[in-house]
């Protein structure tokens, strides 16, 4: 192409007034080897432009949303919860745990039974407190030699 | 819409989405999750698709947003975008070397324009695009697009002028 065109072109370029077609024509001009002299400074500029468009977005697209997996995983485990909580509820319900309890501490059916126990019981507390009671008497034999020492 | 169907319809424009991404983030991975994100959610939007005229033109909207919010919430927090691109991701034959460092200095000055400017001319220049449909995606007239047009090429210019004359820009 005749040298005059290509400049008059590069002037409607500059101005913004050039067609796709004709800049496409620019850029087949400036990616040739026989740049003008006095225009070679141009050619980076269209060779810019060329190489640009060769790029590509590589990664694989993923079109998974991480917000709908959260929402899946959420409704997962609240509904995880939900069930577990019943079944809980199912198991440790008032209807059941009252005879589960008597049966643990062991009831007694006729008062007489029911009064040793107790009797037997309590004597066995009252036997483990005195044995208590006699270690704690030694304090009584430091206060005696406290009182030696100490007179008032 | 299936995935498949999906993936067919923005396989033209998915790289256009992604470069003018970069553009604009100017960082590959930037780039890389904008596209992804972008992608997410028109794939979201998949049912409504229909009624747009050109899917093409409202996923460059949709970039051409998305970038700005990024950028705006980036400069909200102090965070300076530092160009972290000027390799090439192939590997290029040593003559072309020379070439190469040309070509960056075209990115350079590239970058150092106003944002509007910047996609303007990712749009018409690399991806040569109309002027009604890059009026239509930046919701500008077309007047308007070509005067900043102009303008940009030939801040383009003058600094290569510059460079080129003195060797600096």
């Amino acid at each position: 192409m005749e040298l005059a065109k290509i400049e008059q072109l590069l002037e409607k370029y500059f101005e913004g007034e050039t067609t796709i077609a004709e800049e496409i024509q620019l850029k087949q001009y400036f990616s040739t080897e026989q740049v003008a002299a006095h225009l070679e400074h141009y050619k980076p500029l269209f060779g810019y432009f060329s190489a640009e468009k060769e790029e590509q977005f590589t990664p694989t697209l993923s079109l998974k949303t991480k917000k709908q997996i959260t929402v899946a995983r959420i409704a997962f485990a609240a509904s995880l919860v939900f069930l577990v909580g019943i079944i809980t509820f199912i198991n440790y319900s008032p209807n059941n745990q009252p005879q589960q309890t008597n049966a643990e501490l062991g009831s007694f059916e006729s008062p007489e039974e029911a009064f040793e126990e107790t009797h037997k019981a309590l004597a066995l507390l009252s036997e483990k407190v005195n044995i208590g009671m006699e270690s704690v008497k030694y304090i009584n034999e430091y206060e005696n030699s406290k009182n030696l020492i100490f007179k008032k | 819409m299936n995935q498949n169907e999906f993936i067919h319809l923005i396989a033209p424009f998915k790289d256009k989405v992604f470069r003018l991404a970069k553009r604009l983030l100017v960082s590959n991975e930037e780039a890389q999750d904008a596209t992804q994100d972008i992608l997410v959610k028109l794939w979201d939007k998949k049912n409504g698709l229909e009624n747009y005229a050109s899917v093409e033109a409202f996923a460059m909207t949709m970039t051409k947003n998305y970038c700005l919010d990024q950028l705006k919430s980036k400069r909200a927090s102090n965070l300076k975008i530092v160009h972290t691109n000027f390799a090439s991701n192939e590997t290029r034959v040593d003559q072309k070397i020379e070439d190469q460092d040309s070509l960056n200095w075209v990115e350079k000055m590239i970058n150092e324009l106003p944002e509007q400017q910047k996609l303007i001319i990712q749009m018409r220049d690399i991806e040569q695009y109309e002027f009604e449909e890059i009026a239509k995606i930046l919701d500008m007239n077309e007047t308007a697009v070509r005067v900043n047009l102009s303008r940009a090429r030939k801040t383009i210019r003058e600094k290569m002028t510059k460079t080129h004359h003195y060797g600096i820009s």
